[in-house]
């Protein structure tokens, strides 16, 4: 029972927050509530069986991606341009269209008549994840090492680049 | 209404929501951070959308678990790389809004 409450706060704030990431005006405030977005999120991999990847969730991605990005958006001053994001006239119809969508949609799964239960072996304690993933995965792990490097090295690139560039040229760029 | 949360159902619909939400944004927002917002929305409902067929239906429930890892691996290299490149345009235009990036005449 009590289970069942905390999924449903945790799904309203998921909601809310998701709202918010994608309606609100100014690029920190979408950034904080995406990381309230996030936080729901890692509680319900946690209610799913998966409390590993609930921690990651929290650490990897709102702690380090999250934090990454809000460094460049107060880096970069965004907030130059103060205009209106969703007139009224123009999204009606989409809403409206999206609404029946995924109205649809909720009907057509309510009518499923498989899934209704819990696996019961689907609980992974920390130490039974990491034993499968450097066992049974290590090649997809590698895999995703070799794709982190290649992002470091892009990174570098587009950086470093204009590095290069504003020290040839001392007089222009040197504000950025 | 009260067993909601131990239906599939109802963490598809969480996951096709946070889709919609990530694609709605990715369209009207104006800024490539925004956009880059809304581009890990959708990542996370596919990541939740794993993690439910892991838990229900899935006959190795390891799978969904380790692909939902493997999309976080994957969020954080787009994450670097789209930052090093909003950074870059930055440099070059000294503006991130899409409007202002119509060089390519797209």
């Amino acid at each position: 029972m009590e289970t069942k409450v905390i999924f449903y706060i945790l799904a309203a704030a998921i909601f809310g927050a998701s709202v918010l990431a994608v309606s609100c005006r100014q690029a920190v405030h979408a950034a904080l509530y995406f990381i309230v977005s996030l936080l729901g999120l890692a509680g319900l991999f946690f209610l799913l069986g998966a409390p590993l990847l609930a921690a990651l969730e929290v650490i990897l991605y709102a702690g380090a991606i999250m934090m990454l990005l809000l460094f460049v958006i107060m880096m970069l001053h965004t907030d130059r341009r103060d205009r209106e994001l969703y007139r009224p006239p123009f999204w009606t119809v989409p809403v409206l269209l999206s609404l029946l969508c995924g109205a649809a949609l909720v009907m057509l799964l309510a009518r499923w008549p498989q899934a209704a239960e819990l696996l019961p072996s689907a609980f992974f304690s920390p130490g039974q994840f990491g034993q499968v993933l450097f066992s049974r995965y290590w090649l997809a792990v590698e895999l995703v090492s070799l794709l982190l490097f290649v992002a470091l090295v892009g990174a570098l690139y587009f950086g470093g680049r204009e590095i290069k560039a504003a020290r040839l040229q001392p007089g222009e760029g040197g504000d950025s | 209404m009260l067993t909601l949360s131990t239906q599939l159902n109802t963490y598809l619909v969480i996951g096709a929501v946070l889709f919609g939400f990530g694609i709605f944004g990715l369209v009207r927002r104006p800024s490539l951070i925004g956009m880059l917002i809304a581009v890990e929305l959708v990542l996370s409902g596919a990541s939740i959308n794993f993690m439910a067929f892991n838990r229900f239906l899935a006959p190795d429930p390891t799978v969904g678990q380790i692909i939902t890892l493997f999309i976080m691996a994957i969020a954080a290299a787009e994450a670097a790389i789209s930052l090093s490149i909003v950074i870059a345009v930055y440099r070059n235009y000294k503006s991130i809004e899409v409007e202002d990036l119509v060089e390519l005449k797209g």
